[in-house]
């Protein structure tokens, strides 16, 4: 009790370098905080903006000439949107499941004592971070020896295993799962994959909540290996999807300013809104993860990080 | 354990043998435990890895990366011969040196002031508005990037002509692009980067600083002569794993802000860039391979010194 009273009982007479520190702390923190948060709001207020008032005062923080005219062209076609954002939904879902399983359980078995070759195991892991053949031998396997060009499986599967979450599962498990407690469930007859699932797996929650979201994070923003492996229209994940979008735009403009001289419908599309709608759609559902998940951050991440 | 070793009996040898035996026995179950993940890695980690000898042959799509003809060194001979590899090698190490340093000061930096900060909701706000970043793809930044500096409508121009500057065109300056990305960089990595600091300082005992203050010290002598130490083996450790990939660019972001801008190269083109576009636009296999393999080969023998530097000076700081 005494302990909680003192550092009240010091604040009140704050010395002055404390004070400054104080001071310095709070505005650097909040400045940095701003910095980073402003781009997003101008994201948002861009996207909720009309065109017209954009290219005359430029892009704001607060939406001016509030309009949705942008979402409205996004989602004229909506089928288009909402395909690219299934596939997407669909190779996060299943790629983390599957990576969480695979990684959870192998570094269970590489953090118990009892397996005299885990840190051999452990090394065969970590090499591949050291030494990699490079994108195009990766590049070839893929396309030639797995048959991987349009195939949804490459979108999930390379992903699977990330060694650092994986070691970083291992260090939790370490820190946080006492060897007793493992020793008196193999006692009352419980082999290693039993205390897994029914021992290991629950105390792991926050860290897998942590590392999941890692994980779904690193599938849904990947737009480099559609890039790489995927031309047809239906299979495109929403990240590349926008990616290309965005490539397209500008031709699409000019385009569409030359269409006077074919007798066809003026577009009239409010291009840098649109760009700025689909950006929105993208980031929405990490946004919307995030702020569930985050709580998790410091307890699932650092307890596995800091002890290595 | 003991009793399976006491069933064996005879030669000292034979019994470690068929003790050895009996242990790789009684592993079997970890090492299914592990096999799944391992199957992956092996797949698509290791076979490619094999396939790094592709920089050796003249490769033809019929025979594949085994059955092609091996060229010696001529690819390597191409890639030196078109004087592009300097500028690479000079860009991809100067850009990771700054992110490097930058991002390591600037995150401890954040640390420590955000664990000055006594507010809990204030602090809450504050880390979850410096952690947003890092979880936007690249795609979503360059589109708001984009925006930003944009010469006509970009906030950024918006405030220049309000200072009575005249606009800037990024996308046609060389120069200034050692100075816009390191700012992304930061702004995108420094929060998130700055929680494994944090929790370090959260870890410090407490006692060290009320033993300070009854020496008299002030806060700023506490962080420097308290703080900053007690970090010391975080930032090593961070710092060594970041070195582990010195010749290894940030694909996503030079990808996503610069792109295929050719004006911009001079200054903005590093090896992982220039793999992709040989490989995917010109389809030069020999040469994207080679820039590939001298890549991967630096950095492993890179990370090698330093680590055995490392476990000279300070063996607990050496990564393996």
């Amino acid at each position: 009790m005494t302990t909680q009273i003192a550092p009240r009982r010091k604040r009140k007479k704050m010395h002055k370098d404390r004070l400054l520190l104080n001071i310095i702390a709070y505005s650097f923190v909040a400045l940095f905080a701003m910095f980073c948060l402003a781009p997003f709001l101008i994201m948002i207020s861009g996207s909720l903006s009309a065109q017209s008032a954009i290219i005359v005062h430029g892009y704001t923080l607060w939406p001016r000439d509030f309009s949705t005219r942008a979402y409205d062209v996004l989602f004229a076609a909506p089928d288009v949107m909402l395909g690219a954002f299934s596939v997407s939904v669909i190779v996060t879902a299943s790629g983390t499941v599957l990576s969480l399983l695979l990684c959870s359980m192998a570094a269970y078995a590489l953090g118990r004592k009892n397996f005299g070759h885990r840190n051999k195991v452990a090394f065969v892991f970590y090499f591949t971070t050291l030494f990699n053949g490079g994108l195009v031998p990766y590049y070839i396997v893929m396309v030639n020896h797995y048959q991987m060009k349009n195939n949804p499986l490459a979108l999930v599967l390379p992903g699977l295993v990330s060694v650092w979450n994986l070691l970083l599962l291992r260090n939790f498990m370490k820190n946080n799962i006492p060897d007793s407690l493992i020793e008196s469930a193999k006692i009352d007859g419980a082999g290693e994959f039993t205390v897994y699932v029914r021992i290991a797996m629950p105390l792991m929650v926050p860290a897998l909540m942590a590392i999941g979201f890692f994980t779904a994070i690193t599938y849904w923003n990947d737009w480099f290996t559609p890039m790489l492996f995927i031309d047809q229209e239906q299979l495109v994940p929403l990240q590349y999807k926008l990616y290309k979008m965005l490539n397209t735009m500008n031709a699409l403009a000019q385009i569409a300013a030359r269409s006077k001289d074919f007798n066809m419908p003026k577009l009239d599309l409010p291009g840098e809104t649109i760009k700025l709608a689909m950006a929105v759609v993208a980031a929405a559902p990490i946004m919307f993860l995030y702020s569930f998940i985050q709580k998790y951050f410091v307890k699932g991440v650092t307890i596995g990080a800091v002890k290595g | 354990m003991s009793k399976r070793v006491s069933l064996v009996h005879g030669h000292p040898a034979a019994r470690s043998r068929a003790s050895r035996l009996a242990r790789t026995h009684s592993y079997s179950v970890f090492y299914a435990m592990v096999l799944p993940a391992f199957a992956v890695l092996f797949a698509f980690s290791y076979i490619p890895l094999f396939g790094i000898i592709v920089a050796f042959k003249d490769y033809n799509y019929r025979d594949g990366i085994w059955g092609s003809p091996w060229s010696g060194m001529k690819n390597f001979q191409f890639l030196f011969r078109s004087g592009k590899l300097g500028l690479l090698i000079n860009n991809t190490l100067l850009y990771n040196i700054i992110f490097i340093i930058m991002g390591m000061v600037f995150a401890v930096l954040l640390a420590i002031l955000v664990s000055e900060v006594r507010s809990k909701w204030f602090k809450k706000i504050a880390q979850s508005a410096t952690f947003l970043p890092n979880f936007m793809s690249w795609v979503i930044i360059s589109t708001i990037f984009y925006n930003m500096v944009h010469p006509r409508l970009g906030v950024i121009n918006t405030l220049m002509k309000a200072l009575g500057e005249a606009p800037v065109d990024v996308y046609t300056k060389t120069g200034i692009w050692y100075w816009l990305l390191p700012v992304l960089r930061i702004w995108k990595t420094a929060g998130f980067g700055s929680i494994i600091y944090f929790a370090a300082i959260m870890g410090i005992d407490q006692e060290c600083y009320e033993s300070a203050k009854l020496d008299g010290a002030n806060v700023f002598q506490e962080i420097w002569h308290i703080t900053l130490p007690m970090l010391k083996p975080t930032i090593v450790i961070v710092t060594l794993l970041n070195l582990g990939g010195i010749l290894r660019g940030d694909f996503d972001m030079f990808y996503q802000i610069i792109g295929n801008n050719g004006l911009l190269f001079k200054s903005t083109d590093i090896i992982d860039t220039y793999v992709f576009r040989t490989l995917m636009r010109t389809n030069d296999i020999g040469m994207s391979s080679a820039a590939g393999f001298f890549q991967s080969l630096f950095c492993f023998v890179f990370i090698l010194i330093v680590n055995l530097l490392v476990k000279r000076i300070e063996p607990d700081y050496a990564l393996f």
